[in-house]
């Protein structure tokens, strides 16, 4: 099996309605590609995706990993790098990198300030 | 006419039962505590349970309401309808269920029922006017579930705790949740052994007032 990354530029989903926005992300993690989008949710969508996952889980799509991460705050210490997080996420800042991987093929996905790792099911 | 004052009656109650009985949920992943924090509650103040617990994930799969329930901390009351809610999460495989001895229908069955419960658990932020956010403390909390649960109650203006649960285990590590979200008070507790339940309820009283 082999691994598929797909770099969604957020101008490609922006002009989008919400629910079209997640729609389109989750018809290409359907598709066992891992989406990289360039930039984040706001809480409220990210609610709508788990919702809308829940919606389409079934015997050949399990569901999702899902992780964010904030690459200006890498350097802070890590309590002034959740107080930042949180505040620019409730602010509805897009900077940073989503990363939607479908769970039959990202069994999940570990935070580091520096790195991320993806623990996949693919057996080699 | 008789339709206006029937909206102004309805608007006038709900705005009155709103203050009088605080709707508070239990928010958190699954197999956190919150059932087993909701019965504990439940069991100190009404001397009753009011949801079922066990170590498959995903037991409660529908929002489970208790109404009326008073508590009563440091000469103070308060009166809440206590909402345990589905764990959220963002995957649900029924073959994880079979780990657990259920057979593949029933375990099928189950994530279906959970799928659904995740929705429904979303579905009622909404309602609340404050959420206890519980968290296992023998796990690591730095999860885009529990920042996306807290970030959503945040947008709402709801006010949160959490509850820092099973520190009678080994693996519990208090100080990770409280540096993962220091903006919010944090209460170690054991929900199932009934520790420094004083504590949260004393917490419980300043986050709601």
């Amino acid at each position: 099996m082999n691994l598929t990354l797909q770099f969604v530029p957020f101008e490609e989903i922006n002009s989008l309605a919400p629910e079209k926005r997640i729609n389109r992300l989750l018809d290409i993690v359907k598709k066992d590609k891992i989406v990289l989008l360039q930039g984040r949710l706001k809480p409220s969508e990210e609610a709508w995706l788990i919702q809308k996952t829940m919606e389409h889980v079934s015997k050949d799509f399990k569901g999702i990993e899902l992780c964010t991460i904030y690459p200006e705050l890498k350097d802070q210490k890590v309590l002034s790098q959740m107080k930042g997080l949180l505040v620019k996420f409730l602010m509805g800042a897009r900077e940073g990198l989503t990363i939607i991987g479908p769970a039959n093929v990202v069994k999940e996905i570990k935070r580091d300030p520096g790195k991320i790792e993806l623990l996949t099911n693919i057996k080699a | 006419m008789g339709n206006f004052f029937t909206e102004l009656f309805s608007k006038l109650s709900a705005l009155f039962s709103k203050k009088n009985d605080i709707k508070l949920g239990l928010y958190g992943p699954p197999n956190a505590g919150k059932s087993t924090l909701a019965n504990r509650i439940c069991k100190d103040w009404l001397g009753e349970e009011m949801s079922t617990v066990s170590a498959v994930p995903h037991e409660t799969r529908e929002v489970i309401v208790k109404e009326k329930i008073e508590v009563k901390s440091k000469g103070k009351s308060l009166t809440f309808n206590l909402v345990d809610t589905p764990g959220i999460a963002t995957k649900i495989d029924y073959e994880d269920f079979l780990k657990f001895k259920i057979n593949k229908d029933d375990a099928k069955e189950r994530a279906k029922e959970a799928t659904k419960g995740v929705i429904d658990a979303i579905k009622w932020l909404d309602n609340m006017d404050a959420v206890v956010v519980v968290l296992d403390s023998t796990i690591n909390p730095y999860s885009q579930v529990n920042i996306t649960i807290i970030g959503n109650l945040a947008a709402r203006s709801i006010p949160v705790m959490i509850a820092a649960n099973k520190t009678d285990l080994k693996k519990s590590d208090i100080k990770a949740i409280e540096s993962a979200f220091p903006q919010y008070p944090i209460v170690g507790i054991s929900a199932d052994k009934g520790v420094n339940m004083e504590e949260f309820y004393e917490t419980l009283f300043k986050v709601v007032k």
